[in-house]
């Protein structure tokens, strides 16, 4: 009997480090942080003022918030839930309206010539007191209308979302609806609190 | 002799399983050495903004994070209950922001300093003003590329 003993079966050994890694694999979050990807412009040398970059009106968009987190765009009140179409309507100027950004033609690779508002500028404004989920639900819907914009632009000429297409045509697509959102305080572009 | 030649005959040899929980064990040591570890410990309360347009964030080690939110309860009779900057492990006031900055990117490579991103995750509920400071304070240490982090959600 005491010979028996002296060889212990270790294969369930085995089962008891694959429980222990399943364990740690499962309950390890592998924290993977996501969110929206924005630049600053850079500093304004120290003795200089702010100053008003000289934009024509019909080029700028303007979202301004308040402290009750409601939205004020281009001189209108409106609901969150619109801001997407308000604001794809004005980048993309279809109907060529003289109220919104100006077009220029440009020939483009893969996709030929088209017509593209490129001065056109998203601003954002907001109060000290805005929350900031609201501000990164404007955000958020800018960014929106910019992926829909590039999407719909991607069905059109290659047939295929924006995603599926390659490195090339992301890039045409993206030189066509540049983001423009300014991240500049709102009294660089003219308008006040 | 003749006794082991007779347990011979009987079983065949068992099949030696004593190394494969030493494997095991080198592919449980892999993964805790490769999974990353919480940043910091957090001493002010963030419950992220949420949004659908996500970027995954990428490259972790040319990320810095600033956090913006309430103190925990532990804290609160120190700090008070007021938004509060949290860099690294300690508490910060936003003027500490751009010595910060220009502490973490002088550590960091040459080649990777000027890709450095600033990830801002803040509060929720969290009033712009504050916000609004720390992207000041971050234009002035030309961390000029920035998140803000957020969670995914439905479509309103």
């Amino acid at each position: 009997m005491a010979r028996k003993l002296n060889e212990i079966n270790a294969s369930s050994m085995a089962d008891i480090s694959f429980l222990l890694l399943i364990f740690f694999l499962v309950t390890t979050s592998m924290n993977v942080s996501t969110g929206l990807t924005r630049r600053l412009p850079p500093p304004l040398p120290p003795d200089q003022q702010p100053q008003d970059i000289d934009i024509n009106k019909r080029n700028l968009f303007v979202v301004k918030i308040n402290s009750q987190n409601q939205l004020l765009v281009q001189g209108e009140e409106l609901d969150i839930r619109d801001l997407k179409e308000k604001a794809k309507e004005f980048i993309k100027n279809a109907a060529n309206d003289p109220n919104m950004p100006a077009k220029y033609q440009k020939e483009f690779d893969l996709i030929g010539t088209m017509e593209y508002t490129k001065e056109h500028v998203i601003s954002v404004g907001n109060d000290v007191d805005t929350q900031y989920q609201a501000y990164i639900d404007v955000q958020n819907e800018l960014v929106a209308a910019y992926n829909e914009l590039r999407n719909e632009l991607a069905q059109d000429k290659f047939g295929k979302s924006f995603e599926e297409c390659d490195e090339r045509q992301q890039k045409v697509l993206q030189e066509v609806y540049p983001q423009k959102i300014s991240e500049a305080e709102p009294k660089n572009y003219g308008g006040g609190k | 002799m003749a006794q082991i030649r007779k347990k011979e005959k009987k079983e065949a040899p068992a099949l030696s399983t004593s190394s494969l929980p030493d494997i095991i064990f080198m592919l449980l040591f892999f993964f805790m050495a490769v999974t990353t570890m919480k940043e910091v410990t957090y001493k002010v309360r963030v419950t992220t903004p949420s949004a659908t347009e996500l970027q995954k964030l990428e490259n972790k080690s040319l990320v810095r994070y600033i956090y913006v939110g309430e103190p925990m309860p532990e804290f609160r009779e120190q700090f008070g209950s007021s938004t509060r900057i949290q860099l690294n492990d300690q508490f910060a006031d936003v003027s500490e922001i751009e010595s910060f900055i220009t502490l973490e990117r002088s550590a960091m490579k040459e080649e990777d300093q000027n890709v450095m991103t600033v990830s801002l995750k803040a509060d929720k509920d969290t009033k712009m003003g504050i916000v609004t400071d720390i992207k000041q304070a971050l234009r002035r240490a030309y961390a000029l590329k920035i998140v803000y982090q957020a969670g995914a959600r439905k479509a309103f």
